[in-house]
């Protein structure tokens, strides 16, 4: 049989819906977008007008983009989406380990479990966070019983990077999961055997050779964590305001599309960075497959 | 014999779910020796090698090494080193690591953790890859860093499982040779596991063959092979014919008894023996002739040749006999013509000395 790559007609029946779906769903609104971030809205009779936009008139949006009420504002969502994806991959790690090294009954259930919250609509499970954090909600109830508190757990950063941890957690746990189960185990005792404590191993062979899953799982949660928005709206409030809330407002209360447009590219622009830099990262350590 | 460096004793293994891997084994090493543990697969060999490593628990028993109970000594802080039957070389390092690795670990200066690795890798001929990366070599030369790996440490006793059954044909034969060469030069303990008699019988100083988990017997190649104590064991190691026979009288030296096949027998035996046994006796010492031998206590038997197959150097016929199993002979074919002189259908006469072969009990 010839390789169906040669065969342009089935290379084409194969590749057109994604093709298709790609260039309607993702490569026309993208461009959309990037020509918007480059326009201004219109003026009619003297007033600005809420439909109507001038194509491609220049930078200003971007020069407005780069304000320091803004560049606060991104600096402010990339350190919290760190912080998050760090705390992400502290409490994953272990986890994945334990599914791991769990007997083959178990780990379909634990599986599950991370997964479970998948099942369960967004809103619901934050305003569940809601219920939990707020001041009379659990937490404080049970500390109250302990004679502490009560403390004020939501509308600030930490309830947005709890938030945004538990949102994001499975991201983590998957690709660290597949990567650990693949580690051939016997390269962790050849370490034990070869005089190296359980710390030295983990730091020494079982980190290096899970970089793989390590880099996944950060890059599937530290970028959605720096666009998120409805996190941030619900749990933070106005104290705790990321970059994705500040995009959100342009498109919808400010009906501003072209500086939204702007910000958004901007915020793609600092992911392709951390994306380059990992490419960068994984020509240093050539040898482990990243 | 001198103080065992490795003393196994009365060790058993016990899986959850109920499965015994290893059943009150007790063996002691000698230093110096090349041990191998023999036996087929699942036979418990390799979760003994992983027990006197420490990368395994004991279920009931004490290992010692050096005199010193390891019971909680992890396997980190025994005097153990193990090849792994994957190599286990750390592919993110470069060879030059993975042997320094060991020595790094236990902070072991900069200096002469360098020039111990250097050696490492001269002895095992490496030098000249040092730089490479796991990746960019052949099974044989990764099994070669591990080996390094291993040496650079020197440990007490070096274990080595299953080393060569990753190996292709020639290349196993050549590592076979330097693993021996290894052994005489650093003057460590080698404990070796393999399925492989071949290897066992090539490598070994001694072997300690198991099935099931228990060991059936502990002995020299040449004794394991000529003196073999159970059916397991000459069965197991080299080709054997083995023919059951019924004891019909016995004195404190020999016994008399009815085998299938060949009629009643008298063999000297100080064995108890109980009211069968199994007459054991290697193809090489059957002899083949076209007429009845004439030569006296000679055990000798009728048949016919079922198959003959020719390997060169021997050719093995398969004789059949009435109301017996079907013995194979080795025929050494020592003139160019000819080969064994024999052919398929032909009517035959099997014979050997008493003496060659063995009254096994059980």
């Amino acid at each position: 049989m010839d390789n169906w790559k040669d065969n342009k007609n089935v290379f084409w029946t194969l590749a057109a819906p994604g093709t298709f779906w790609l260039l309607v769903f993702f490569i026309l609104p993208l461009g959309f977008l990037f020509v918007m971030s480059f326009s201004d809205k219109a003026m009619v009779n003297g007033e600005v007008s809420i439909t109507d936009y001038d194509y491609l008139t220049g930078i200003t949006n971007y020069i407005r983009s780069v304000d320091p009420l803004y560049l606060t504002i991104i600096w402010k969502s990339i350190w919290v989406s760190a912080l998050a994806t760090l705390l992400c991959l502290v409490t994953a790690y272990p986890i994945a380990f334990g599914i791991c090294f769990a007997s083959e009954r178990w780990k379909p259930l634990l599986l599950l479990l991370v997964v479970l919250p998948f099942w369960i609509n967004l809103l619901i499970r934050t305003y569940a966070l809601i219920a939990v954090f707020r001041t009379q909600g659990y937490v404080n109830l049970t500390l109250g019983v302990l004679g502490l508190g009560p403390y004020d757990m939501l509308y600030n950063n930490f309830a947005v990077i709890f938030g945004l941890v538990y949102v994001y957690m499975p991201f983590m746990v998957l690709p660290l999961y597949a990567t650990i189960e693949r580690l051939d185990k016997s390269y962790l005792e050849a370490s034990l055997d070869l005089g190296a404590s359980q710390y030295t191993t983990f730091l020494k062979v079982t980190v290096p050779l899970t970089m793989p899953g390590i880099i996944t799982g950060v890059i599937l949660v530290f970028i959605p964590c720096l666009g998120s928005f409805l996190t941030p709206d619900l749990l933070g409030g106005a104290n705790a305001i990321m970059i994705g809330n500040v995009i959100e407002r342009q498109f919808k209360a400010a009906n501003d599309w072209p500086f939204g447009a702007a910000l958004s590219f901007m915020l793609m622009y600092a992911t392709f960075a951390a994306l380059m830099l990992r490419a960068f990262l994984a020509k240093r350590s050539a040898g482990v497959d990243v | 014999m001198t103080d065992p460096i490795v003393s196994i004793r009365g060790v058993s293994k016990k899986f959850p779910g109920g499965v015994i891997a290893v059943d009150n084994v007790s063996i002691d090493i000698a230093p110096n020796e090349f041990f191998a543990l023999l036996g087929p697969s699942g036979c418990g060999k390799t979760t003994l090698l992983r027990m006197i490593s420490g990368l395994e628990t004991l279920t009931e028993g004490q290992i010692v090494i050096g005199g010193q109970d390891m019971a909680l000594t992890p396997p980190n802080k025994r005097p153990t080193n193990m090849v792994f039957q994957s190599y286990a070389v750390f592919p993110h390092m470069t060879v030059q690591d993975n042997v320094a690795y060991g020595l790094r670990v236990t902070g072991v200066p900069e200096v002469e953790t360098k020039r111990r690795t250097a050696d490492a890798l001269e002895m095992v001929k490496l030098s000249h890859l040092a730089e490479r990366k796991p990746d960019q070599m052949s099974g044989g030369q990764r099994q070669r860093v591990a080996l390094a790996r291993a040496l650079v440490k020197r440990p007490k006793v070096l274990l080595l499982d299953e080393p060569l059954s990753a190996l292709d044909a020639k290349l196993r034969d050549d590592m076979r040779m330097e693993l021996t060469r290894l052994q005489e030069t650093v003057g460590i303990t080698f404990i070796i596991v393999t399925h492989d008699q071949d290897e066992a019988l090539s490598m070994a100083s001694r072997i300690a063959v198991i099935d099931k988990g228990a060991v059936q017997q502990i002995a020299t190649p040449s004794e394991l092979y000529e003196q073999p104590l159970t059916r397991f064991v000459a069965d197991f190691i080299g080709k054997v014919n083995l023919i059951d026979a019924k004891v019909l009288g016995k004195t404190s030296k020999a016994i008399t008894c009815e085998a299938k096949g060949l009629g009643k027998l008298n063999f000297n035996t100080d064995k108890a023996c109980g009211d069968t046994v199994a007459i054991a006796v290697r193809p090489e010492k059957l002899k083949i002739a076209k007429i009845e031998p004439k030569a006296a206590g000679l055990i000798k038997v009728a048949g016919k040749v079922r198959d003959v197959a020719y390997y060169g150097d021997t050719s093995h016929v398969v004789v059949s006999i009435k109301g017996g199993p079907d013995l194979q002979v080795n025929v050494q074919n020592d003139s160019r013509t000819g080969g064994s002189g024999v052919e398929r259908g032909q009517s035959i006469w099997v014979s050997w000395m008493p003496d060659d072969s063995l009254v096994l009990t059980e």
